[in-house]
């Protein structure tokens, strides 16, 4: 098996995660779609960085980690603001602006 | 020559037969669980299913020679962010399982299509990239350990990085904390406002309080719809909870036979 074969995972991987933000309408499973995207690129990284010889790649993959982190905190925090006033996770029912 | 004009495949070095093996094992289950995660109605398989696709990378991570990010993907990863996923899951509700009917028309067909085009067109990008040596693999960078090896790239190439994440976590906190915090607008509904509001309903059909569930004797528990006079049963009796989340039993199955009347 050749090392690219984790590069090309990654890519699938990615797009399946871009497919679910497209097609998803529940803000916390597109939350979760955003993540795996992450994930891939990732995954891309540390290939990168096995294929490069030096530990570059893991280091910005370690980056991208806390990253991560700190986007779902703030996210997860406006989803629950958002389902306060409208009772609703979906992305479709926070289309109004606050009357 | 046509091999020389089209790269199929990038080609930068091979794996020992473990891993390959690994790989294909692990690798379809990967993709069939992110798969998943578009498909599946309810929220919390969603999540578990990330949960697995995320614990298959981790073992990719450890398999290719970084082992702190594997274990960092485990404990930051499925650990904290996937938990944090399921509170909130649980906070807003165990029902937000989505409809999929679709609020913009046709929106379905062309978003799977732009999305394998973005794949095909990163994969035909990785068939033509090519390397000029083989991968080198970290033998050599992991020699003193990986940890030690990452520390010290942390703390001297990319210490400023590391001091700028500092302030983004606190502000991702702090942001949080500013987001999540509500300020109460009314005084909680007591019993005597409870009242007042079943009688200044339009039927007075439940003033007296909503049916109990549960069929007779023989099945009291919270799931079965209690049964009506005229042998329908009645859904109100069930929580708004169970009802959303779809955990009914039909009461039929529990209901008595119909007794012969007996002449005296």
């Amino acid at each position: 098996m050749d090392i690219s074969n984790y590069l090309y995972l990654s890519v699938i991987l990615f797009t399946i995660g871009a497919l679910g933000v497209l097609i998803r309408r529940n803000a916390i499973v597109i939350f979760m779609c955003i993540e795996l995207m992450l994930n891939a690129s990732n995954l891309a990284l540390v290939t990168f960085s096995r294929i490069h010889g030096n530990l570059d790649g893991q280091v910005a993959s370690f980056f991208t980690m806390v990253v991560a982190a700190c986007e779902v905190v703030v996210g997860l925090a406006i989803i629950v603001t958002i389902y306060r006033s409208r009772r609703s996770a979906s992305v479709d029912d926070a289309s109004l602006l606050k009357n | 020559m046509l091999h020389n004009t089209f790269h199929f495949a990038l080609t930068v070095g091979r794996t020992a037969t473990p891993e390959a093996v690994q790989f294909w094992i692990l690798a379809p289950l990967a993709v069939i669980a992110a798969l998943g995660i578009l498909v599946v109605k309810k929220a919390v398989h969603s999540a578990l299913l990330m949960a697995w696709v995320m614990v298959t990378l981790a073992i990719f991570y450890i398999a290719q020679d970084a082992l702190f990010l594997g274990i960092v993907q485990i404990v930051v990863y499925t650990g904290a962010v996937m938990m944090l996923f399921l509170f909130i899951l649980m906070l807003v509700g165990i029902d937000s399982s989505e409809s999929f009917v679709e609020n913009l028309k046709g929106q379905r067909i062309p978003s799977i299509l732009a999305a394998i085009g973005l794949g095909g067109l990163i994969v035909s990008l990785l068939g033509r990239a090519t390397v000029s040596a083989p991968a080198v693999g970290l033998q050599t960078a992991n020699a003193g350990g990986n940890v030690q090896g990452i520390a010290k790239l942390l703390f001297t190439q990319y210490v400023w990085a590391f001091e700028v994440v500092s302030a983004l976590l606190i502000t991702a906190a702090l942001g949080a904390m500013v987001l999540a915090h509500s300020q109460k607008v009314r005084s909680p509904y007591a019993q005597r406002d409870l009242s007042i509001a079943r009688f200044r309903k339009s039927s007075l059909g439940d003033a007296a309080g909503l049916p109990a569930s549960g069929v007779f004797a023989r099945r009291n528990a919270v799931d079965v719809p209690a049964l009506l006079p005229d042998g329908s049963p009645a859904p109100t009796s069930v929580s708004q909870t169970l009802r959303s989340r779809g955990d009914i039993i039909t009461s039929a199955p529990f209901a008595l036979e119909a007794i012969e009347e007996q002449e005296d």
